[in-house]
Formats: C-alpha cells, sequence, structure tokens
C-alpha cells in the first residue's frame, strides 16, 4: 500500500497552486525543510519568505501580506502555530477575517520521537473556536492536495492540520470533495467510526477487519472540523447502532467534543470519544504512541466486537 | 490637499487633541494620554506625509498606517475625522454599542483605519507584510507603523525588526512615540527599557531622533525617512504623554481614564474651545 505522509502532499500541492495562482505566497520560520515548504520556496524564491525562529512574527506578516490581496500560505510545527502564536491568529487574522491560510504540520501523537513539547493535542480545539476560522484536518495524499487548492477560494482563515506520519493513500486522484462534507465511507449499520486525519486509515482497517467477523460499520471521514457537517453525523446517528469517533487529538474540544455538541443539540446518542484523555504525548515510533494512546485501528476494532 | 504650513499643522494637531478630549469624555472611558502623545505626529502624516484619500479610503495605491498601540484609538479616530473619512459629530459615538468607533480600531468598520489592532506587538509584523507586498506588487506604497514606547517590552516586535531589516524594507517607516510611560510607571522602571535608539540601530534601522510633539522636527524627519533606500526607518519621537491637556501632561493616571465634566471643560479650555472650529468654517 502507498503511504504518504500530509506533509508532503501540502509541500508538492503548494508549487502546483503556485504556478496556477501569482497571489499565492508562502510563509514558514525555519522549518521550511520539515513543513516542506521549501519546494514552493526553490520555485519561487520571490514568493517566500522565511521569517526565522519566530511564530508571532509570521502569523501577523501573513496578516499584512493579505490586505494587500495576496493570499499567504503560514507554516510551522502545528504547536507552533495554533499555540505559540494563538493571539496573532485570533487578533490579527481570525478578528479582522484576513485570508490567511494556516497550514500546520506535525500534529499529535504521530511526531513520534520528538516527544510531548512538539506533539499538538489541542490546536483543533482551539481554532474551533475562533469565529470566521475554517478548520480542516485532511487524512490523505488526494485529500490533501484537493485542500491546499481548495482553501484557495474560500475567502478568510483557514487552518489545516497536517501531519508528520505517512500514512495509507485512502482515495483515488479525482475523488470530490467539499468542505464542510464528510465523506462515508461503507454502508454497515452496526456502528459509524467518525474519524479525522491519520486515525481514518486506521477506522478503514477496522471497519475491513470487523467486516470478516460479520460486523459492518461505516466511516465518517470528518476532514472539515469546522463547519461540521452536521447532517452527516445525525444521519449515522440514526442509522447506525453505536457513534465512536477517534482522533489524534486531546477528547477534550476536538472532532469528539464537537460531534457530542451536534447530536446533544440535534439527536441525543450516547458517544464514546476516542483520542488523547487529557494528558500529553510521550516520545516514542509513531505507531507504538497511537497503539498505547488507543488510537489505532485495534483500539477501534474493539469497540464493536462483541463483549 | 497638502499642508505645509506649520502653524496651519499645529492647528490640526490642536483639532485631533480637542477630539480626543470629546471621544473618551462621551465614551467615558479610554486612552487620553498616549492619544494626545502621538497627536502632531498624525496630524503631519494624514496632512501632509501620507498619500491618502478620504474619498476613496480603499485605493490600493495608498499609503498604510498601522496604529500598533491600538489602544490609541481616539489619535486615529480624531485624525480620520478632521480629515473628512467620517463625521466629527461620529467621535461622540466612541465604544458605545452598535458604533463603528470600537474601542480597539477595527479595520472593517471604520474607513481610513487599515489594520485591525489592540493587541500590542503586533502591528509591525502586518506593517512588514504590507510593505513585502507592496514591493511585490511594485506598488510603490509607504507604511507606516506607530508603536508605544512601552509596546517594546513585547518580544514580537524584536522578531519584526529582524524582518524589516532581513528584507530591506526602506518602504518601512515606523515611529516610536516614546512618552517614556507605561501603566505601571516608566518603562525603564516597568521593564528596563532603556537604550532604544541603540536596539534598533543594531538591528539595522536608520534610527532618527525627534522631538514628537514639534511639527517642524516631525515633517523634517518624515520628509527624511522616504529618502532613506535599502533599510527601514523608524523615527524616536520624544513626546510627553497627556501633551496639550496641563493636568495630564506626564501623568500616568491618565493613560486610560475618562475626563469628567469638570475636566472637560478645563481641557477644552486650555486646547482653545471651539477656536480652531470657527477658523475653520
Amino acid at each position: 500500500m502507498k503511504k504518504i505522509a500530509t506533509r508532503q502532499s501540502y509541500g508538492e500541492a503548494l508549487v502546483s497552486l503556485g504556478k496556477e495562482n501569482d497571489q499565492v505566497v508562502v510563509l514558514d520560520a525555519d522549518l521550511s525543510g520539515a513543513t516542506k515548504t521549501n519546494f514552493f520556496a526553490k520555485e519561487f524564491p520571490k514568493r517566500f519568505f522565511n521569517v526565522g525562529i519566530a511564530e508571532q512574527n509570521l502569523m501577523a506578516t501573513a496578516a499584512g501580506l493579505s490586505t494587500f490581496g495576496k493570499i499567504p500560505y503560514a507554516s510551522t510545527f502545528a504547536v507552533f502555530a495554533a499555540g505559540r502564536a494563538y493571539d496573532q491568529i485570533r487578533t490579527s487574522i481570525c478578528y479582522p477575517n484576513l485570508n490567511v491560510k494556516i497550514c500546520a504540520t506535525h500534529a499529535g501523537i504521530t511526531v513520534g520521537e520528538d516527544g510531548a513539547t512538539h506533539q499538538m493535542l489541542e490546536d483543533l480545539s482551539l481554532m474551533r473556536t475562533l469565529p470566521n476560522m475554517t478548520v480542516l484536518s485532511t487524512s490523505d495524499d488526494t485529500q490533501t492536495r484537493w485542500a491546499v487548492k481548495e482553501i484557495a477560494k474560500i475567502q478568510g482563515p483557514v487552518y489545516l492540520r497536517l501531519c508528520r506520519l505517512a500514512t495509507p493513500v485512502i482515495y483515488d486522484e479525482g475523488e470530490k470533495f467539499e468542505i464542510g462534507k464528510a465523506v462515508q465511507i461503507g454502508e454497515g449499520t452496526d456502528g459509524t467510526v467518525i474519524a479525522t486525519g491519520v486515525t481514518v486509515a486506521e477506522a478503514i482497517q477496522a471497519k475491513e477487519e470487523l467486516a470478516k467477523e460479520g460486523i459492518q460499520i461505516r466511516v465518517l471521514d470528518m476532514h472539515t472540523i469546522k463547519p461540521i457537517d452536521r447532517e452527516a453525523i445525525v444521519k449515522a446517528a440514526k442509522e447506525t447502532k453505536k457513534i465512536v469517533t477517534v482522533e489524534d487529538h486531546n477528547i477534550i474540544g476536538g472532532l469528539g467534543s464537537a460531534v457530542c455538541e451536534v447530536l446533544a443539540e440535534e439527536y441525543p446518542t450516547k458517544v464514546t470519544r476516542m483520542g488523547i484523555h487529557d494528558c500529553f504525548g510521550k516520545s516514542g515510533p509513531a505507531e507504538a504512541l497511537m497503539k498505547e494512546f488507543g488510537i489505532d485501528q485495534t483500539a477501534i476494532k474493539q469497540q464493536f466486537e462483541k463483549a | 490637499m497638502k499642508i505645509t504650513d506649520i502653524i496651519a499643522l499645529e492647528n490640526i494637531a490642536n483639532d485631533i487633541r480637542k477630539g480626543i478630549i470629546r471621544a473618551v469624555y462621551h465614551a467615558k472611558s479610554g486612552h487620553p494620554g498616549g492619544s494626545l502623545s502621538c497627536a502632531d505626529i498624525l496630524a503631519v502624516l494624514y496632512f501632509n506625509i501620507m498619500n491618502i484619500d478620504p474619498k476613496d479610503p480603499e485605493s490600493k495605491a495608498r499609503d498604510r498606517f498601522v496604529l500598533s498601540k491600538g489602544h490609541c484609538s481616539p489619535a486615529i479616530y480624531a485624525t480620520l475625522a478632521r480629515r473628512g473619512f467620517f463625521a466629527e459629530s461620529d467621535l461622540d459615538t466612541f465604544r458605545k454599542i452598535d458604533s463603528p468607533l470600537q474601542g480597539h480600531p477595527d479595520m472593517n468598520k471604520v474607513p481610513g483605519i487599515d489594520m485591525t489592532t489592540g493587541s500590542l506587538g503586533q502591528g509591525l509584523s502586518v506593517a512588514n507584510g504590507m510593505a513585502l507586498a507592496s514591493k511585490l506588487d511594485r506598488a510603490g506604497c509607504r507604511v507606516y507603523c506607530l508603536m508605544g514606547d512601552g509596546e517594546l517590552d513585547e518580544g514580537e516586535v524584536w522578531e519584526a525588526c529582524l524582518t524589516a531589516s532581513k528584507y530591506n524594507l526602506d518602504n518601512l517607516c515606523v515611529i516610536v512615540d516614546n512618552n517614556n510611560l507605561q501603566i505601571d510607571g516608566t518603562i525603564e522602571e516597568v521593564a528596563g527599557m532603556k537604550h532604544i535608539y541603540d536596539k534598533f540601530h543594531a538591528f539595522g534601522f536608520e534610527v532618527i531622533t525627534i522631538n514628537g510633539n514639534d511639527v517642524h522636527d516631525i515633517l523634517n524627519a518624515f520628509t527624511l525617512a522616504k529618502n532613506i533606500k535599502g533599510r527601514p526607518t523608524v523615527i524616536l519621537a520624544k513626546t510627553m504623554k497627556g501633551k496639550g491637556v496641563s493636568f495630564m501632561e506626564n501623568q500616568v493616571s491618565w493613560h486610560g481614564k475618562a475626563p469628567n465634566d469638570e475636566e472637560y471643560e478645563q481641557a477644552m479650555k486650555e486646547l482653545g474651545g471651539d477656536r480652531h472650529e470657527e477658523n475653520r468654517n
């Protein structure tokens, strides 16, 4: 199975976008080799700005560029984007509703060996609470390439969550996506796994394994965290016996919380939230951490197996 | 409209001060001290230096102004009103519900406001972004960023100084309103802030020190800055907090409070009441 990290897809798609749209500019904070904005920098050196290890400056500079009609893509690790530069994103980007695309790589425990300081588990929570912000968390190469281009068409701030770990390519080239519309995979009625980012591939594998045991579930790939697809969530709650959410993020404030908010208001349903249970991550190989923190296919599968 | 006469510019600065007192008095809150200290700078910028047109506030080719010390919104509102971007009577709505004149400037609500500000330390980065964009587009815009000296405590300011210098942003002119006071005391007492000239110089800026309450000095400095190539300029404007209203001058207690009825009368009297209004009409 072909595997590719979404940060890699991002870096490559940016170059393609840069060729199509000369208003696109890219900013980085001394991580261009890791965020993969170095591809763009090589192709379009005049439209690339490295501001050094200065994430607050990164975000507010992007804001200034956008007031001239530029479409800035600002990249750094998720922990420094959503965390360190939160106030700049809030006050200089979201409040004035400026057209800045924050593309944050290295989200979640799947960062691996760098450990807790670099494993951002709160960004979906922080970013989706900001008015005017659109929040995306893509699951594979195809979807990420689509998202990188699609968000240039939205007027306003976007947070795109990307990952370091190479994960399976789920979708064929040319698959159609829409911001705010979840992708339903499978028709099973024994349960639904609502996943986002790196956990989507895990959920799909769990679904396939469960099918062998006669348990038919479906997966909702929730690539848009905000605005969340309320309709798809309610439909899943109505049509399937169990709702499980799974994310490489704290269970507080992220996908699981967003799903619970919708169901509490529209179709009260019991929800099991899988994710990082309000603790910090730690160093180790990404796959081992996914297993230990209970967000891999085995953990997902266990949620649906009969006791 | 480009006013070159020094007396006329001084009169405009005085009008701006009246506008500041008027806005803060009607709002019953706000920040008069740091607004009064920068009134002369704004008068020169908006009535002589900047390429702007109140009839076309969104013009792509205009010069940009970022009030990084956003709490001094009364100063920019009074300036924009005096320049004709909106009615001077609107100043009475400052900070009131449904007024476009928010406590801190909102670029989407007020014509002439080029950036939303309020959280200190972010304006210079934004101004850098504007200056970079102008250079990319060969738009020929100059970008002005007014910061407080207390604001220099913020680390992002110095991150932004690196960027301004790295990209040789000679279309950027920073003004530090160096009134020496912040909320808890002098800038040196509170945060150990000193040697501001040396700091900017070391970051690669051309530094021009002036009396920031002297219109003639200000005019010369901005004119000089336009001709400096290859690096950004900072104008270190030595000012007096509360300038123009005797009991507010150099008083940290007037950083963020409104005058009562009696103080309002006194302040307006000192600023010449409606004398300049009549002169203009």
